[in-house]
């Protein structure tokens, strides 16, 4: 109907590089790990005793919603030490989420599957060795067999725990992550395309120009759904790495949640 | 049927294979988001009547909410990656 072509899924994902081995998606996850470092260097060598303002404040907020929203929701009093690595781990995706919409940049670094793997990776090693730390070689068969479970079903039970705990939890998160904001991008794209499309139309240009204000304010309202994206798929992350530590620290438990 | 020869001899493989690579794309995902989707109405609108309910325990639904969305989502966004797989790759 338009000359409307969409890209090649390799022209919206697929930066040149900045200089060799290093583009846009590696600059972005250095700026999200750099960022979070200067605002928590700051506000620590700020004056603790004095009331918070500006960086501090901002930086005593976030600890605070990791501590009471994260923490003390999925592993209680004894899991506060594990807030600064879930602290780390929330910014750094949420860093990372967020140039998905910033102008200039303009790419979510986790929509490349690269650094939600990496991510899932380190979050399925901190949970293994917890485990083995806390329960030691039982951990393996805590893990295959929940207490309880009758002998005959053994076989079948230890199959679908082993394939649920070791392949599809860190499966999941790679996929949940890099999916969402994957999809958000080629969602954002979309509509900038069209609202192209129609603002440049060739023919029947008294009706097509003033019909790109409809492409142009979904634009708008996607941009604004990103930003509540990029958040609750960074909240979500730290939840679930919550989730799974607490459940392998703890033994199968009732809250037992695997996926 | 020497109109049907016709039209067999404008159809390219390339172009067949794109084609239906494209339609079964859109299946994959429309069936995918099938499931998920009443998953996490059913989900949320539970969450709502337990807040409602019981407001005090407000936080803790919250959070639970967001750990079953984030579990009945994944199925939705496999279909998803299923689609650019299908699509792109």
């Amino acid at each position: 109907m338009f000359a409307f072509e969409f890209p090649e899924i390799n022209g919206i994902l697929r930066w040149k590089d900045l200089f060799p081995t290093f583009n846009k998606i590696a600059l972005i996850a250095v700026l999200a790990a750099l960022i979070s470092i200067v605002i928590f260097w700051i506000a620590g060598s700020r004056d603790g005793r004095k009331a918070p303002k500006g960086v501090r404040n901002f930086a005593e907020t976030t600890v605070d919603f990791i501590d009471n929203g994260i923490v003390m929701q999925t592993m209680g009093k004894q899991g506060l030490g594990w807030t600064p690595m879930l602290l780390s781990l929330f910014l750094f995706i949420y860093l990372c989420n967020l140039p998905g919409i910033v102008p200039g940049f303009q790419m979510p670094a986790t929509a490349r599957i690269a650094i939600p793997m990496s991510l899932a990776l380190f979050v399925w090693v901190t949970y293994i060795i917890v485990g083995l730390k806390h329960q030691g070689l039982g951990y393996f068969g805590h893990l295959l067999w929940p207490p309880g479970v009758p002998t005959a079903l053994k076989p079948l039970v230890g199959l679908i725990e082993f394939v649920s705990t070791i392949i599809v939890t860190p499966f999941s998160l790679t996929v949940r992550l890099m999916a969402n904001m994957l999809a958000g991008h080629i969602l954002l794209v979309t509509f900038a395309l069209l609202t192209e499309a129609l603002v440049q139309a060739e023919t029947a240009q008294f009706a097509l120009v003033p019909l790109g204000i409809l492409p142009f304010g979904m634009l708008v309202f996607l941009t604004g759904f990103e930003v509540l994206v990029a958040f609750l798929q960074a909240y979500i992350f730290t939840i679930l790495t919550a989730v799974y530590i607490s459940n392998s620290s703890a033994g199968h438990g009732d809250e037992h949640m695997t996926d | 049927m020497e109109a049907f020869s016709a039209l067999a001899a404008v159809v390219d493989p390339a172009d067949a294979k794109n084609t239906a690579a494209a339609s079964s794309a859109g299946f994959a995902y429309g069936l995918a988001a099938i499931g998920p989707g009443i998953g996490i109405g059913y989900l949320v609108g539970k969450s709502v009547e337990a807040m409602a309910r019981q407001p005090e325990a407000a936080g803790m639904v919250r959070t639970t909410m967001f750990l079953g969305i984030a579990f009945t989502e994944a199925l939705a966004l496999i279909g998803f990656v299923v689609f650019i797989l299908l699509k792109f790759a």
